[in-house]
């Protein structure tokens, strides 16, 4: 017979009391785990997209000219002098001392043209990299080939392409392979095409207006390698295109904190249920108490009583509430990623078992199962002996 | 120096107009090895002086020596210590801890004290012959009749074998058999050389005493010496 004893065999007796502190904490621990290992997984999510099509580097021909586009208002007309890249010098970037990092290079040749009568913007681009470099599309029909054109909604619209149908482009007959949905940006406005159908057509054999680079940037020196293509490219101005990522990871941030929040709150009404239970089973246990100290048991015995059915309880809630939180995370996960309108190859987070999270669970669980459980322990270490067993 | 000394005690519930004096100017010895019995009307202090001699009551004036202890000199934490080492109890109503085996309930003095499982329990088991509950100790309180519940009582407060042996109406709730039974056992237990104070309204309980004291609105009012 010890204090251990007398704790389990008191936790078994009064079960609903303890189901009721077990239920408490499991909820305040499991929620702190849904709110960590959802943000985690949230940004690991991140992390791996970026990995899959990266923070881009645009690559563009140096220019002396300024802008003459405004808030995404152009002055149509106004043409510029524009330079041009050769398409082979793209082949440098794989010499370059962070070549691993890079995913895919995408060409791209821009160019005005004819169709019927209407001035239209063509892009040729190497359809091989595309899901890469534009994993948001979605279209319906098929991607071009040299003899095909995809058409941005407006444009589709505006110029009354359909799909399988034939469109003259300056003069030359392509077919209408597919049509884009409406992205927002200003794909929707373009023409796209096989680039050296591009460059056929716009007379521009070899050359490029742009290039976009999918760097593997999870981690990677996206800035040293826009560096190091600038050192190989002197004639081009290269960028890192980082504010979208550094958008979500704001968004991410923010969500972080509103987390940490909602935990904290949790957290303190699982206590308040810890405590409030605890004192409940401390007024109960009055005359059981008197008995103790009466044949003996010192006030620190019986803080060791109470402190240890609370740990009993709180180990068993530091585990079950991280099970919880990570089954409630991995259904919470669907939801999130079907409202992002991800691609179908986004559609799974893992969200593995992490043995820091499980400890910290432990932890969190056990520490706010005593501190919540200090103050009854105290009360109940405190009770006058005589005045306890009066209440028998 | 007679083994428990009671000199001048007194004791008062409540402050002011309110307070009752529960006992008052009550002095007495008990040598080692005496058997005690207390008599009086309910309300008369019997039970506030059990609880006093018990540690668990500060008298408002007076002293209370055990083995030369002044026991109220004590620190709160040092006079549970006392208790564990001095003091066995039974209580009028068993109090044995429902959810515990009768042999745990007998084990629980043992507890805080640091020995092997072993050893508590053969303690436990030999306490448990002694009062005749031998292959009993597996049982739950609620689970043997009231006279094997007072006898696990008073096992328990024999278990670590302390030298007082303070009794509050150990046989109130007894039917005449059981009653016999366990004045017995408390005669056997005196005889093995522990001294007991037992409080009981029960004269024929009194009458196993070797001394009576005999109380009444908190004074003692008649000590008499049995033959």
């Amino acid at each position: 017979m010890n204090l251990w004893n007398i704790a389990l065999r008191n936790l078994r007796r009064r079960k609903s009391k303890a189901a009721f502190v077990l239920v408490g904490l499991t909820i305040g621990v499991s929620a702190v785990v849904v709110f960590i290992s959802l943000a985690e997984a949230l940004t690991e999510n991140i992390n791996s997209k970026l990995e899959e099509y990266g923070a881009n580097i645009l690559i563009v021909p140096k220019t002396e000219n300024l802008s003459m586009s405004y808030g995404g208002i152009s002055l149509g007309g106004v043409l510029f002098e524009m330079q041009e890249i050769h398409e082979e010098e793209l082949a440098k970037i794989g010499e370059i001392a962070n070549a691993k990092n890079v995913a895919a290079v995408g060409p791209m040749l821009l160019g005005a043209v004819d169709i019927g009568g209407r001035k239209a913007l063509l892009a040729g681009m190497d359809f091989r990299v595309i899901y890469q470099l534009r994993p948001w599309w979605k279209f319906q029909g098929n991607v071009p080939d040299e003899e095909g054109v995809l058409a941005g909604a407006s444009a589709a619209r505006l110029l009354g392409l359909e799909v399988g149908k034939p469109v003259a482009v300056n003069g030359r007959r392509l077919l209408v392979s597919g049509i884009l949905d409406a992205t927002g940006s200003q794909d929707d406005h373009i023409l796209f095409t096989d680039l050296a159908a591009a460059q056929s057509i716009l007379h521009k054999e070899g050359r490029i207006s742009l290039a976009e680079v999918a760097a593997l940037c999870s981690g990677c020196p996206i800035e040293e390698m826009v560096r190091q293509i600038s050192e190989i490219l002197p004639g081009a101005n290269v960028m890192a295109i980082k504010q979208v990522v550094e958008g979500r990871m704001e968004t991410l941030n923010h969500f972080r904190k509103v987390s940490y929040g909602l935990s904290a709150i949790v957290v303190l009404a699982g206590a308040l249920v810890v405590l409030v239970t605890m004192m409940g089973s401390v007024r109960e246990r009055t005359a059981e108490i008197g008995i103790f100290r009466a044949i003996g048991f010192r006030s620190s015995h019986i803080m060791r009583i109470i402190l240890l059915e609370a740990a009993i309880v709180s180990v068993l809630a530091g585990v079950l509430g991280y099970l919880l939180g990570l089954g409630a995370t991995k259904i919470a996960l669907l939801f999130f990623v079907a409202g992002s309108g991800g691609h179908a190859g986004h559609g799974g987070i893992a969200v593995p078992l992490d043995p820091l999270l499980a400890g910290g669970a432990l932890l969190l669980a056990v520490v706010l199962g005593l501190a919540a459980s200090f103050y009854p322990a105290r009360l109940a270490a405190r009770l006058d002996p005589c005045e306890a067993l009066r209440t028998l | 120096m007679s083994y428990i000394q009671v000199h001048d005690l007194s004791k008062q519930y409540g402050e002011g107009e309110a307070a009752v004096q529960a006992v008052r100017g009550i002095n007495f010895n008990i040598a080692s090895g005496e058997l005690v019995a207390v008599m009086g009307e309910s309300g008369s202090g019997k039970s506030t002086l059990l609880t006093v001699m018990g540690a668990l009551n500060s008298p408002a004036g007076g002293k209370y020596w055990v083995d030369k202890i002044d026991v109220y000199a004590l620190g709160r934490e040092e006079r549970a210590d006392f208790r564990r080492n001095y003091l066995g109890f039974v209580f009028q109503s068993f109090h044995l801890i429902p959810y515990l085996t009768v042999r745990e309930n007998v084990m629980l003095p043992l507890t805080p004290v640091r020995m092997k499982k072993s050893e508590k329990r053969a303690m436990a088991e030999e306490a448990l012959g002694r009062v005749g509950l031998a292959g009993k100790g597996e049982r739950l309180p609620g689970q043997i009749s009231g006279g094997e519940q007072e006898r696990a009582a008073i096992a328990r407060a024999v278990v670590n074998r302390p030298p007082i042996l303070l009794a509050d109406e150990p046989t109130g709730n007894l039917d005449t058999k059981n009653t016999r039974e366990v004045m017995n056992l408390l005669k056997e237990l005196n005889a093995g050389g522990m001294t007991i104070v037992m409080v009981t309204h029960n004269p024929e309980c009194a009458r196993y005493a070797r001394r009576i004291l005999r109380l009444s609105d908190g004074v003692l009012v008649e000590e008499n010496t049995l033959q």
